[in-house]
């Protein structure tokens, strides 16, 4: 067995299970339970990655999500997982991992020049040397990526899935260590529904490292009890691995549970995660705390770690990092570690730089009776060692100044303790602010938010009887205010005296932080305390300018790990107290998120909804391309073997033109409008009048914003005296439906009116062309589809091929044409019908392309390509369908000054003078036939652009639409779009109606 | 993620309201009686306070109902919901905070 495994401890390791797992390419062994750090340092790695800039050794700092530098990416391909962090990846059996810059590797020789040269590389360098010229940071930027810093991210798609689960409970507990559970046992016997959720697979939180008793039992014991007292409670759920890394508005909590990371690939079943999404009436936060590590020269050597990290290692995993330790500490913490490290079998030395000698009582007795030795008013120097630490130089203090005895002490690693930052994160989330406290040393919460409470260490309460009392307390007064009657618990708890933290952050020698030994704050970025002193000698005060400008914080860690000690150094080197340099605000997410988690099932086929109509399989058939437009699919034409888009549309177009052709449009927007005020109602929608518009009679309307600007279009039909059924563009049906809602619910409440979308329940077909009448004749005997008895802009109802039908005459593409309305049941019906019925006429299925065409021939605008939403009814030549007699919605803005004046972009038609040039839709516009030499000092003047253009087989020419400054009075003037190949292409302003401008063929 | 409560559903998740702005803002009857001034106040002018705010909310992806609350932008507490149309203080006839 491994020298550094011990027998008598480790909790969570099965010794029975042994593990095989490969780590950069090499077989080792670990046990079920380990983690990939416990077992590689099991195996006696020490050196496990080299750091981004300066390529240093790096080992394993932490035993948690704190980790900074044991990064590596968790398997290959599908199931890569990039980035984890050693502490946090469970082990199984056939893990593959490689480091994330693992050390050595071939960037070894290349790279190590960094180190020699590290006066070269301060805080700030690649800003400086590498902006220059801007173009090339792109090729810097690859390379320095390449050379330093993260994994690669997954190349191929994640085989993994994961789940949304949304669900309410009475008390959220975050944190299922000593203070969650405490909570959690108040809250649950009153039967509120609990939730506790921890983010390790086991609960106990720092148990396993504490010294005192409660009730009799060791705090382990007594975990181990109120699990099983949990577990029998029905309304308590307990969530293992499952992290709260959010914490929303309203107490809505975001929770990641791990399922499946832990178990070997091939047992993996069923989702990966879940996200679980919570609603709480009243939160406990019992996040525990992040222990700090101290600075001091050499902090990152492998060896170098947080004291509570070794003690859990040998306490969770039975590993013994080292047989010789020096702990560092300016808090009590330690002692308890160094006894667990001593029983262990280990040779302790505390190094504490409290000074006071008295230790007539507390943990450092107690460690002291122990035969740990104990060094009082010493502070930390620089560690030694070539890629390992081997010694740790201490000073003693005298007054404020590190100048007394200097000592060397032999040690194979060095523990650090410099306090210990509450775990805030999620209080700040919330919208709390975080206060400085000079006594406790740290960030502490300031005033909570409504329902929520903070327990235990991340409320600064580092006493086991302080943390079980307030636990209690809280988990009952949650339960209480949720409505439950609930009582706190007493406790009878045994634990040593406590001494008050210091506040140390880096040993006074007189000498400049610069000229000592590099002493690191973010190991991740590696960012040192020298470089926080540039920063601010380079100006930068606000600690959030030093953040970003050294990179502290930056790391996958955030900055759990060094952000405060980075504070610290900055307020000591502008020589300000720690509350005055800032605070820190945490954002969510407290921990790195998969975005797989975030997208759940929405992805693949179910990230948006597809609309289809009716006839969609029939399109299908045909061989349509489809468009998509909002969620709806659309035709977009319908090729003919060996056709491309360009002769299909071509031959479409004709076909309505010549003959008969038939369109889909049933995505249109429908509206069904009933009640003795509808036609009020539409008379404030719409610029033109609709009061006496006769039953059975077909209107085209423009509806403006308040702001005169024209947003949506479309015709309506008078179905009865007190129904209408409007029709909007297929991307603005939501749109109107909710504008009308709005009007009608909050400003004309007394309004008699009711409105419902039908979009769905209608299948609309437009039969086009000189044809369509023959074809329509065939399957409708009950209408008179007579141009005198039916003319256009008006309505029937009849039956089209035994279906119930209403029946438009109306027109988008200029030709005669009935537009055909059925029950979505029979849509695919009667497309049959009408297909099978017109072949004799070679009716021509035609999609959106030859449509817009179609209609770009005759000028009719789209709202959303014609329009952009600065455009007025006058803009597009259209002032005539503005009422003069009534008010409307953007009446009033219609006479503006800006609306109403000169200089608007107005709707004009362009004819190119070389007739086979189809200019760029989006193309601008300018006055100017060529521009010698362009500048951005003097740019060419632009007068407008092109909004549509077309290929017109009617007319063999190109055609578009286009907005032009005062276009409308410049008609027959040359004007010339700018192409982006530095071309100007010469056109003749004209009108917009290309085709038959008197509107003989819809009339018919 | 607010919390709303529905006047007409209950409370339910933020996801399914759209918020309209600022509430209590009535549409001039006589349009053409304003300077463009004036019309540009009602079209464009709105109140943006650091603390209670009246705003109208559609509870968009449910009943489809406008209703309003009254909400404070800092700390996001809701402090009451009312049916569009109603005055939650008689004694200010309009409705709009002063």
């Amino acid at each position: 067995m491994s020298p550094y495994r011990i027998a008598t401890s480790g909790a969570r390791i099965d010794r029975s299970r042994p593990l095989s797992f490969r780590y950069n390419g090499r077989s080792y062994t670990g046990f079920q339970g380990d983690t990939l750090a416990s077992a590689l340092l099991a195996a006696g790695e020490r050196v496990l990655s080299r750091s981004w800039k300066y390529h240093r050794p790096r080992g394993i700092v932490t035993s948690g999500i704190e980790e900074p530098s044991a990064l590596v990416q968790v398997e290959t391909g599908s199931h890569l997982i990039p980035n984890a962090k050693m502490p946090e990846v469970e082990l199984y059996e056939g893990m593959h991992a490689e480091g994330v810059n693992p050390w050595p590797n071939a960037l070894n020789r290349l790279l190590s020049i960094n180190r020699n040269f590290t006066p070269l590389f301060p805080a700030g360098f690649y800003y400086k040397t590498f902006m220059w010229p801007a173009k090339a940071w792109m090729f810097y930027e690859r390379l320095i990526r390449k050379a330093g810093g993260l994994g690669a991210s997954p190349a191929v798609e994640d085989a993994d899935r994961y789940v949304h689960q949304n669900v309410h409970c009475d008390v959220l507990i975050a944190g299922g260590g000593i203070a969650g559970l405490a909570a959690a046992l108040a809250a649950g016997r009153s039967g509120a529904r609990v939730i506790i959720s921890e983010l390790q697979g086991t609960l106990g939180g720092s148990a396993h490292r504490l010294s005192g008793q409660i009730d009799g039992l060791s705090a382990s014991e007594w975990v181990a009890e109120a699990q099983a007292a949990l577990a029998a409670m029905p309304e308590v759920r307990i969530i293992r691995r499952g992290v709260v890394f959010g914490y929303h508005d309203h107490n809505f909590l975001t929770i990641r549970e791990a399922l499946t990371d832990h178990l070997p690939l091939a047992q993996r079943q069923g989702f990966r995660e879940r996200l679980w999404r919570v609603r709480a009436n009243q939160v406990i936060l019992a996040t525990g705390a992040h222990e700090r590590p101290l600075v001091f020269g050499n902090n990152d050597l492998p060896g170098v770690m947080l004291s509570s990290a070794m003690a859990d290692y040998v306490q969770l995993y039975g590993v013994l990092v080292a047989k010789r330790i020096v702990l560092l500490t300016s808090n009590d913490t330690a002692y308890a570690d160094a006894l667990i490290l001593q029983r262990a079998g280990a040779q302790v030395t505390v190094v504490d730089v409290r000074a006071d000698q008295k230790i007539a009582s507390g943990y450092a007795k107690t460690a002291r009776d122990a035969g740990v030795e104990v060094l009082r008013g010493y502070v930390p120097l620089q560690a030694d060692g070539s890629a390992v630490v081997r010694s740790i130089t201490v000073q003693q203090q005298k007054g404020d100044w590190a100048s007394g005895d200097k000592r060397t002490l032999a040690a194979d690693a060095v523990g650090m303790s410099g306090g210990w930052n509450p775990a805030i994160h999620l209080f700040s989330h919330a919208g709390g602010k975080a206060r400085w406290n000079d006594a406790l040393v740290c960030f502490v919460r300031g005033a909570p938010v409504p329902n929520q409470h903070s327990v235990g260490a991340c409320n600064a309460t580092l006493t086991l009887a302080g943390t079980l009392a307030e636990a209690s307390l809280a988990g009952a007064t949650a339960a209480t205010r949720a409505g439950f009657a609930a009582s706190e618990a007493s406790y009878r708890v045994v634990e040593p005296d406590s001494e008050a933290v210091a506040a140390f952050w880096i040993a006074e020698t007189g000498e400049k932080v610069s000229r000592r030994a590099k002493a690191f704050v973010d190991y991740q970025n590696d960012v040192g305390a020298a470089d926080i002193e540039l920063a601010i000698r380079e100006g930068f005060e606000s600690i959030e300018h030093i953040k970003r400008y050294t990179a502290m914080g930056f790391g996958t860690d955030q900055g759990k790990l060094g952000n405060i000690n980075g504070m610290a150094l900055a307020a000591r080197a502008m020589k300000k107290p720690i509350d005055q340099v800032g605070t820190t605000t945490f954002r969510p997410n407290y921990v790195p998120i998969s975005f797989g988690l975030f997208a759940g099932l929405e992805r693949g086929e179910l990230f948006d909804p597809v609309r289809k109509t009716s006839p969609h399989a029939q399109h299908v058939q045909a061989g349509a391309p489809f468009e998509d437009v909002g969620q709806w699919k659309r035709p977009w034409y319908f090729p003919r073997p060996g056709e491309d888009m360009h002769a299909a549309v071509n031959r479409e177009v004709l076909a309505v033109r010549k003959g008969v052709g038939i369109m889909d449009a049933s995505t249109l927007g429908k509206i069904d409008i009933q009640g003795p005020d509808a036609a009020k109602l539409l008379n404030w929608l719409y610029t033109n009048p609709w009061l006496k518009l006769e039953v059975g009679k077909a209107r085209y309307g423009l509806m403006l914003d308040e702001n005169g600007m024209v947003f949506d279009d479309g015709v309506t039909v008078r179905l009865a005296e007190q129904r209408f059924l409007m029709t909007t563009t297929t991307g603005g049906a939501a749109r109107v439906l909710g504008w009308m809602e709005r009007w009608v619910q909050t400003e004309w409440p007394d309004m008699q009116v009711y409105m419902t979308t039908v979009t769905d329940q209608w299948s609309t077909f437009a039969v086009a062309g000189p044809q369509s009448r023959a074809v329509v004749e065939k399957l409708c005997k009950d209408v008179d589809l007579s141009a005198a008895a039916f003319p256009f802009m008006s309505y029937r109802e009849g039956t089209v091929a035994d279906v119930k039908t209403r029946i438009m005459r109306i027109s988008f593409s200029g030709e005669l044409c009935f537009e055909i309305n059925v029950p979505s049941n029979a849509g695919a019906h009667v497309w049959g019908a009408l297909m099978a019925a017109g072949q004799e006429f070679g009716i021509t299925p035609y999609g959106t392309e030859a449509m817009h065409v179609l209609r770009g021939e005759k000028g009719y605008i789209i709202v959303g390509q014609d329009t952009d939403g600065s455009i007025t009814p006058h803009d597009l030549g259209m002032g005539g369908m503005v009422s003069k007699t009534k008010d409307f919605l953007g009446r009033r803005s219609l006479s503006r000054s800006h609306t109403a004046g000169g200089n608007r972009k107005q709707l004009v038609g362009l004819l190119t003078d070389d007739p086979r040039i189809v200019l760029p839709e989006g193309g601008q516009l300018t006055a100017l036939a060529q521009i010698a030499r362009p500048s951005v000092a003097a740019p060419v003047p632009m007068i407008g652009h092109v909004t549509s253009s077309y290929w017109s087989p009617t007319l063999n020419r190109s055609i578009a639409m286009a907005v032009v400054r005062d276009g409308q009075q410049k008609m027959g003037q040359k004007i010339y779009a700018a192409l982006s190949d530095g071309r100007h292409v010469a056109a003749t302003i004209a009108s917009a109606v290309f085709y038959d401008p008197q509107g003989q063929h819809h009339h018919d | 993620m607010l919390l709303i409560t529905c006047p007409y559903c209950g409370p339910r998740a933020e996801s399914e309201f759209s918020c309209g702005g600022e509430a209590h803002i009535a549409r001039p009857l006589d349009t053409d009686a304003l300077t463009d001034a004036q019309w540009g106040d009602y079209l464009f002018m709105r109140k943006n306070p650091k603390g209670v705010h009246r705003e109208q909310w559609n509870h968009a992806a449910g009943c489809r109902r406008w209703f309003n609350a009254e909400r404070h932008t800092v700390s996001y507490v809701f402090s009451r919901f009312y049916k569009a149309g109603e005055n939650p203080d008689p004694a200010n006839a309009n409705g709009a905070l002063p």
